[in-house]
């Protein structure tokens, strides 16, 4: 039985929190009981920090005393994708080649969360370097499905998804890359937010690919997203990508409802393949938000079908570049290998790395050697361009658009390890957003037959993130999806 | 190896590509410290050491010592430039990868003038862009071990890459000669190169005369010295021509410079040349640069040596050796005129520059600034010129205002080096030694001019050799008749 507590949403805990009806500490105790409980079975976490987080429960308990709460949030206990950087606890990216890596410093967004008063409760499966759809890639163990244990929770992000579905965490950091964040939310009846390329601070994240890569929120409702995002959303010299705009405050309009918005539904995200009670559940939720005042319009984005081909060639590229600093010269993992200086590096990187980050270091390698550039990555970066032009056209006759979030519900453990194109077709319906830098928000939309979660995906322009929560609240706020919870 | 004669129907065509370290206070992608000789890997942060999660945030006084390197070599600067990342494994590489700027390079397009026998030729310049530097590898024999340390990991670089415009080894030692005091002058490189702050690689080829295609090159690594760059191109020449004469080829290839055998050998061919698989760093936008920026640094740029030659040889009518001296350095040449305005003598001005000077800063070390002031130097020179005190005296006086900037006339005082230049003192002084040599003094008279060099010496010994020479001989004359 979970206690009623983790069933709150962040903004309800924090609520109670005001009221004092709980204490921060107890909150997280809360959560580090169901983890006991639970995560034998999940797997979610890699590495679980109570002590860090029940001091800072204790400190945020301290400062509430005082009458100075750091902000809406403080004392909400959360945990992290392990690709976000801790100062002091280990981080590996769901790699061996960083097995024992004890960051110095921490990354910008745990930086902004510490300093909002959230206690960090520790890090989160991922598939390594979070190039998979499905958590199997991580170099430790597969995350479990909390609504069915046999299935994945999708990945990149699903140790965080998992965590959040499975209460025991009122919510997660994660990235997204392709639909690392997306994904997961939608396979585990979470809501899942990428943010503008650029919204949100990429400083001690591990990159994969560094045009594509951004961190956002998974959480149990649209309104904790919103306020996550709300903390993260600041501008950061250390990254010279980061936006010099400054964030709106995402709560005030949350509740506008979708009345005279124009939502585009995309032909071509309809795609051969889909499962059928994914597609009737999108549908359906489409023509709930028309009800609710939207106007549907049919959209064309003519090269979808090209952007999976381009995210494989420029996704893999930056990585191979972004992956080469893992040589056992300075710290991870360094092999044996007494005949030097080529065969250390050989043996290190043969040792260290999974055999998906193997592919992709080799096709981005492949993608960019001399006499292959122009065909393969320039060209990539051509396609690129247009599938932007395609959202951007788009956008000058609708608001947001609207689509499934993955074309299948969780599928089996194991299902698709052997067959990495498979596993790549997972991320059709959300790489193209990456492509073009948009943010993109799954929320909760149904259940296909065996109790399994559907997401519905909503596509916004960029630094439009409060239009696509403030569809996605009027979505959530006419369901009770958010209040499911897996039977564990 | 090769006769004369067969040498001379090739003709030698030779670039050049210089790595010159940027005097910024910090490195180009962090705020460590560029300060040389600090402890191994001392001035390190996670951005440098290449630490999973870092980004570059780029230094913009890279982009304007670029921009003033570019402006002064003629070179078109380029609004909007890229980062790149050129990707090869090297220990002392942190990230696996340097960021550098690959085909839409900062400036592009320009000139350096240098002396080719008696006229001046124009080298072209393809481009210069910015980059990070590598850190060192220190091999230790001993242990088996190699060290690296990152102290230089993300110190700025320009590199400046000339057209195969050269024509012998002297016309490369000429080009970099010109080049590196260029960006002194610029103030952003210190053109050492045995510390390896201004770095040169040499692509060599040679071509028959007359002919249109150009050879294969070479490419020398590890020239550490302009002699070194001299020998190391005369090396390769001669053996690209003894190769080309024996019905060979030559291979595309890098090769090192072995300054102990004095011969170059071949690093790594064409084949096992690196792929850097170039692609655009995305962690860096592309660099927008105003054109407001550009003008300012245009506004902000130094007179250039070869610009102040020309005027040195117009303002001060100075031969063309001591302007070359003089303006080598901008701080010399600044110095110079500061004198110049207070002593009008320009070309005895210009001998104490390039006689004593230089001598006692080749001598003595240090340098600019100097410990006394140009008001100082005129002073002691204008006493020089009134007979005050000699010029070997002043030579010394000079040597003291180097080491402790002490003032000319209490120098002279403390240590009596004044001469004397009364009358009255003077002949006093020829009055006595005629009494005491009266056969000496008759002999002069009787026609034995010679016996007069006697008697300026015995006066200059009863002065204690501080009396005025010109005095002396003039009191003597009348006094001997």
């Amino acid at each position: 039985m979970t206690p009623p507590v983790l069933n709150l949403s962040m903004l309800e805990l924090a609520g109670a929190l005001a009221r004092r009806e709980i204490s921060s500490v107890e909150a997280t105790r809360a959560c580090l009981n169901r983890i006991e409980a639970v995560d034998a079975r999940v797997k979610a976490f890699l590495r679980i920090d109570a002590e860090g987080a029940l001091a800072a429960a204790k400190a945020s308990d301290d400062r509430r005393r005082a009458g100075a709460a750091l902000g809406p949030l403080d004392g909400v206990p959360v945990a992290v994708k392990d690709i976000f950087l801790t100062e002091g606890v280990e981080t590996t990216a769901g790699s061996k080649i960083l097995a024992g890596f004890i960051p110095p410093y921490d990354a910008t967004v745990v930086k902004l969360l510490k300093g909002a008063g959230l206690p960090i409760l520790g890090k989160l499966n991922q598939d390594e370097f979070a190039m998979g759809s499905s958590t199997e890639s991580s170099a430790f163990f597969p995350t479990h499905n909390p609504w069915d244990l046999s299935r994945t929770p999708g990945g990149s992000s699903g140790g965080s998804a998992a965590a959040v579905a499975a209460r025991e965490i009122f919510g997660a950091l994660g990235t997204d890359t392709g639909g690392s964040i997306r994904q997961p939310a939608a396979l585990t009846n979470t809501v899942g937010l990428k943010p503008t390329y650029g919204r949100v601070s990429r400083f001690g994240v591990i990159a994969f690919a560094s045009s594509l890569d951004q961190v956002g929120p998974i959480t149990r409702s649209v309104v904790d997203a919103a306020a996550l995002l709300q903390i993260l959303a600041v501008h950061d010299p250390r990254d010279s990508t980061s936006s010099n705009a400054a964030a709106p405050d995402y709560l005030s309009e949350i509740e506008g409802g979708v009345s005279g918005m124009r939502l585009g539904v995309p032909r071509e995200y309809f795609v051969p393949g889909m499962d059928p009670q994914v597609e009737q559940a999108v549908r359906r939720a489409a023509s709930d938000l028309e009800r609710m005042g939207a106007k549907l319009v049919d959209v064309s984005l003519p090269h979808t079908r090209y952007a999976l081909a381009a995210y494989y060639l420029i996704a893999p590229a930056e990585a191979s570049a972004n992956l080469a600093r893992y040589d056992g010269v300075r710290y991870g993992l360094r092999a044996p290998a007494p005949g030097g200086l080529r065969e250390m590096y050989l043996q290190t990187r043969a040792a260290g790395f999974g055999p998906e980050v193997k592919r992709r270091i080799m096709l981005g390698t492949y993608a960019l050697s001399a006499g292959y550039y122009d065909a393969y990555y320039l060209k990539a970066q051509k396609v690129r361009t247009l599938i932007r032009e395609d959202f951007l056209r788009a956008f000058e006759k609708v608001d947001a658009i609207i689509s499934a979030t993955s074309p299948v519900a969780a599928f089996k453990l194991g299902e698709k390890v052997d067959d990495p194109l498979a596993m790549y077709l997972m991320d059709v319906l959300t790489l193209p957003c990456n492509l073009a830098g948009l943010p993109g928000l799954s929320v909760p939309c149904g259940f296909a037959a065996g109790n399994l979660p559907i997401g519905l995906q909503i596509l916004g322009r960029p630094f439009d993130e409060g239009r696509v929560l403030r569809i996605g609240r009027a979505f959530e706020r006419e369901h009770d999806f958010a209040e499911r919870a897996p039977a564990l | 190896m090769t006769s004369i004669m067969s040498a001379s129907e090739y003709q030698p065509v030779i670039g050049l590509e210089v790595h010159a370290q940027l005097l910024t206070r910090s490195k180009i992608f962090c705020g460590c410290s560029t300060r040389f000789g600090a402890l191994p890997n001392h001035n390190t942060c996670p951005v440098c050491l290449g630490l999973p999660g870092v980004l570059p945030t780029l230094n913009q006084r890279v982009v304007e010592f670029a921009i003033r390197a570019g402006l002064a070599l003629g070179c078109t600067i380029r609004l909007t430039s890229v980062w790149s990342r050129k990707n090869y494994f090297y220990p002392d590489l942190p990230k696996g990868y340097q960021i550098t700027q690959y085909d839409l390079p900062i400036c592009e397009g320009g000139r350096l003038a240098i002396e080719a026998g008696k006229e001046s030729r124009e080298i072209r310049i393809r481009r210069i862009h910015m980059e990070e530097d590598a850190g060192k590898s220190i091999h230790d024999g001993a242990s088996g071990h190699s060290l690296v340390d990152l102290n230089r990991a993300g110190v700025p670089l320009l590199e400046i890459v000339s057209e195969p415009d050269l024509r012998s080894s002297d016309e490369a030692a000429q080009y970099l000669k010109e080049l590196r005091e260029v960006l002194v002058y610029l103030e952003i490189n210190d053109g050492n190169m045995e510390e390896g702050s201004f770095r040169c690689d040499a692509n060599v080829s040679v071509m028959r005369k007359g002919a249109t295609a150009l050879g294969v090159r070479t490419e020398l690594k590890n020239m550490n010295s302009f002699r070194f760059v001299r020998q190391a191109i005369d090396y390769e020449l001669a053996r690209q021509i003894d190769l080309l004469e024996r019905g060979q080829t030559v291979v595309q290839e890098t090769r090192l410079w072995d300054p102990q055998r004095g011969e170059t050998r071949p690093m790594r061919s064409k084949e096992e040349a690196h792929d850097y698989r170039y692609f655009p760093e995305p962690d860096l936008p592309p660099l927008e640069i105003s054109q407001s920026l550009v003008d300012a640094v245009a506004r902000s740029l130094p007179e250039l040596p070869q610009a102040k030659a020309r005027r040195f040889q117009a303002r001060y009518g100075l031969p063309a050796y001591d302007v070359k001296i003089l303006c080598a350095e901008r701080p010399l040449a600044d110095f110079f005129e500061a004198c110049a305005r207070l002593y009008t003598d320009y070309k005895k001005l210009s001998n104490w520059f390039l006689g004593e000077l230089l001598r006692l800063r080749n001598e003595e070390g240090g340098g600019f600034p100097l410990k006394f002031r140009p008001e100082q130097l005129a002073a002691l020179l204008v006493r020089v010129d009134r007979g005050e005190i000699s010029a070997n005296a002043a030579k010394d006086v000079l040597g003291t205002m180097f080491r402790t900037g002490e003032d000319p006339a209490s120098i002279i005082q403390t240590r009596g080096l004044g001469q004397i230049s009364d009358t009255a003192v003077i002949e006093a002084a020829v009055e006595q030694a005629l009494a005491e040599h009266p056969a000496e003094a008759e002999r002069y008279r009787a026609g034995k001019k010679q016996v007069f060099g006697f008697f300026v010496g015995q006066v200059m010994k009863a002065m204690k050799g501080k009396g005025n020479p010109a005095l002396i001989n003039e009191v003597l004359k009348k006094k001997l008749g």
